[in-house]
């Protein structure tokens, strides 16, 4: 079939995408955004997480007929001019990356939360992460970076 | 792979007619699961997902009519105190980004014995609305699971809502999983109580080759406040009706051993969540009043 959907303001189209393949792969390799992270296939992880239409999801469970037309922002589309967001800003001030695997999905999640919930408790940013996992930094950097966000934000 | 894509609930009933044997696809979180790790590649999906009058929810007759595509994100914010129970169950689904594509006519299709939507309403007494091109049917939630992920939507059948009176009373939602986010329930229990009629619904999840009722626990809840007079004047229920609940929701189970839990922890833990829910429930009745919630 032949897909057509905006990333990041940025219209694409392309041609013999299989109906049954995921947004994340349409993402990955057939559009060359490799922000979005491939791990878990089954919405377990978070580390795919893409805004479908201004809505948190993980584009590994979105099938690629479905963003159809669709709007897309991932993580390349955060930042504006050539500078990064305030969340990404705050990731990097932060130290709350290691391996870095985790981030893009942590990153759109955490500006999911801040635009919904400018001022989260640390509850609230534990419930809003809850799906997103990261297995080598632990998360108290990440709550420093999302409080930091917020501050800032605010 | 054929792709449809219809736009009205008509054309999606005409093709799944046309279509018996294509799958169904609304949020994706258990469709796309078993398309990505190749378990099973149907011939075609029918993506439900634009379908505006399954987005949709409204009141009539004093029931809610909730469309099968309304997300659990959706149904927490907007139907949260009509529903309490429904929705306590809908947040401890997956995380915000599976809450904001799952749906209930998606756990209902895939009719997991472990779907958190499944114990509230069973308690709450709801039914499932199936529809096809030969028309529609409810069918009582009690009867609509046949066995583990099987149910009697019929091949040309595709789920169009649930019907469920809006909360009589007090409802409570328990589930035990590894952790708080992201778990499958290794069990799960629901309870409704209405004063204003005397009864007492209740749901057991994960714990038998399907959802199901605790029959006998509810009748003996109901029989044994109403002769005590409870229901009019809510006093603290005694321990020893609290245990016998307890007991008769576990019997209620037949749980078996798996990757995610023994039997007999499952067994332990119903009576404690028959046991809390029942409690908790209770304290908002004695709060409360006898209130409905609307």
């Amino acid at each position: 079939m032949q897909l057509r959907l905006e990333v990041n303001g940025v219209p694409y189209e392309t041609d013999d995408v299989w109906e049954g393949e995921s947004l994340l792969y349409v993402l990955r390799e057939r559009l060359g955004l490799w922000g979005s992270k491939n791990a878990c296939e089954q919405g377990e992880c978070g580390s795919c997480s893409v805004l479908l239409d201004g809505e948190l999801v993980c584009s590994c469970l979105v099938a690629a007929g479905q963003a159809q037309g669709r709007h897309v922002v991932t993580v390349e589309g955060l930042g504006r001019d050539g500078r990064m967001s305030a969340v990404q800003e705050a990731f990097l001030e932060a130290g709350a990356v290691q391996c870095g695997f985790c981030t893009p999905g942590l990153v759109v999640a955490t500006e999911d939360l801040l635009r919904h919930n400018p001022a989260p408790s640390d509850v609230e940013i534990r419930e809003a992460l809850a799906g997103n996992l990261c297995r080598c930094t632990g998360y108290e950097k990440v709550l420093d970076a999302v409080r930091a966000a917020a501050g800032t934000s605010r | 792979m054929d792709f449809h894509s219809p736009r009205t609930w008509a054309d999606a009933l005409a093709l799944k007619a046309e279509h018996p044997e294509a799958v169904p696809i609304a949020g994706g979180t258990d469709v796309m699961v078993e398309l990505n790790f190749n378990r099973h590649r149907p011939p075609a999906l029918i993506d439900i997902s634009a379908v505006p009058e399954l987005a949709q929810w409204d009141r009539a007759d004093g029931h809610l009519r909730v469309g099968a595509g309304v997300s659990y994100t959706r149904l927490v914010r907007e139907l949260g105190p009509r529903l309490p129970g429904l929705a306590m169950a809908a947040r401890t689904v997956g995380s915000p980004q599976i809450r904001n594509r799952g749906t209930v006519g998606g756990n209902l299709g895939s009719a997991s014995p472990a779907g958190d939507a499944h114990p509230p309403l069973l308690a709450g007494r709801a039914s499932v609305e199936l529809a096809s091109v030969r028309g529609t049917r409810l069918v009582p939630v009690e009867e609509f699971f046949t066995g583990p992920k099987r149910s009697v939507l019929a091949a040309d059948e595709l789920i169009s809502a649930f019907v469920v009176r809006p909360a009589p009373g007090p409802e409570q939602f328990c589930k035990v999983g590894t952790r708080n986010a992201m778990v499958i329930a290794v069990a799960s229990f629901a309870i409704s109580l209405d004063p204003e009629h005397g009864r007492v619904g209740t749901g057991i999840g994960s714990a038998a080759p399907t959802p199901r009722r605790a029959a006998g626990a509810e009748e003996l809840l109901e029989a044994e406040l109403s002769a005590a007079g409870m229901w009019e004047r809510p006093r603290p229920l005694p321990d020893g009706l609290l245990h016998r609940f307890a007991e008769l929701v576990t019997s209620a189970a037949s749980p078996i051993d798996d990757v995610r839990g023994s039997a007999a922890y499952r067994r332990h833990a119903l009576a404690i969540m028959a046991r809390r829910a029942l409690s908790w429930a209770w304290a908002d009745l004695m709060r409360n009043g006898n209130a409905p919630c609307n």
